[in-house]
């Protein structure tokens, strides 16, 4: 594995637990390393603003993504990278806007969406996510009118939630290749607009 | 499937001294189902390396935030397997 950033506690914590999986036969060294090779050579925000581009310009791919994701991914080829979980699309509406967090540990669509940010992590956004999103959302600079509902999705079972951000004003014009580029990490996971 | 979409179901108060996937905030609260979402091994088995696990089907619970904390107008969703879960009466 990476030898560096050793001094950090979290990373000794990592290395000790790749040594007990490795004694108990779980799992080897190379096994590992080639998750992550592949996790890192593929997983991107880019796969999941591709997704929400397609659906901005295509209606039925909004309504095959929203009824099964899986499917809808492996339209635009991405079927190997989500097939270890179950993906579940929720579309932002005029009055609603959905927010993703997994209070138990840090799960998400990582194939879709890239390695997770450190926030997305950390016990206050897992812990107050799911008891004050509008005051979480208006920390990350998004101010929700008092009428519009929030639904706050708790990934921590088997399936992985990707919000659908509704298509911006900017968006008006523009070529479908670049719509993409106005999908911002933040707009799949909930806690920006784009 | 047990729990058809808009059958209000409670949660157990289960407190097992084993890993769960029933977060304790959502524990003997009243939700409604949105979805059945397929069936899954039970993770307080796969912890305990119990082989092999149960399966189960995993539903989808929708909770008002004014039920789980008192305050607020948001909905929280979580994903709970069946055996946490029974109907609200």
């Amino acid at each position: 594995m990476a030898d560096q950033h050793e001094d950090v506690p979290v990373a000794a914590r990592v290395r000790r637990l790749e040594e007990r999986v490795i004694a108990a036969g779980l799992a080897t060294d190379e096994a590992l390393d080639a998750v992550l090779t592949r996790l890192y050579a593929t997983a991107s925000p880019v796969n999941g603003a591709r997704m929400v581009a397609r659906a901005w310009t295509d209606p039925g791919y909004r309504e095959r993504l929203l009824a099964d994701g899986n499917a809808a991914a492996a339209e635009l080829g991405f079927a190997d990278i989500v097939s270890s979980y179950r993906l579940k699309a929720v579309a932002n509406e005029p009055g609603l806007h959905n927010m993703v967090v997994c209070t138990l540990c840090s799960c998400y669509p990582v194939s879709l969406l890239g390695p997770s940010p450190s926030w997305y992590k950390s016990l206050a956004y897992r812990s107050r996510a799911v008891r004050e999103p509008r005051a979480v959302l208006a920390e990350f600079g998004l101010e929700l009118p008092e009428q519009t509902e929030i639904a706050v999705w708790d990934a921590s079972a088997e399936s992985r939630y990707l919000v659908v951000p509704s298509r911006p004003d900017a968006a008006a014009g523009l070529p479908d290749d670049d719509l993409p580029a106005l999908v911002t990490l933040g707009g799949l996971i909930g806690t920006a607009a784009v | 499937m047990r729990f058809p979409p808009g059958t209000q179901v409670r949660t157990r108060l289960l407190d097992p001294d084993h890993h769960t996937r029933l977060p304790r905030y959502v524990r003997g609260q009243v939700g409604e189902i949105v979805e059945a979402e397929g069936v899954c091994p039970l993770p307080d088995d796969r912890a305990r390396g119990l082989a092999p696990p149960r399966e189960e089907m995993v539903y989808a619970v929708r909770f008002p935030a004014a039920a789980l904390w008192g305050t607020g107008t948001h909905t929280v969703t979580v994903d709970l397997w069946e055996s946490y879960l029974e109907e609200a009466g």
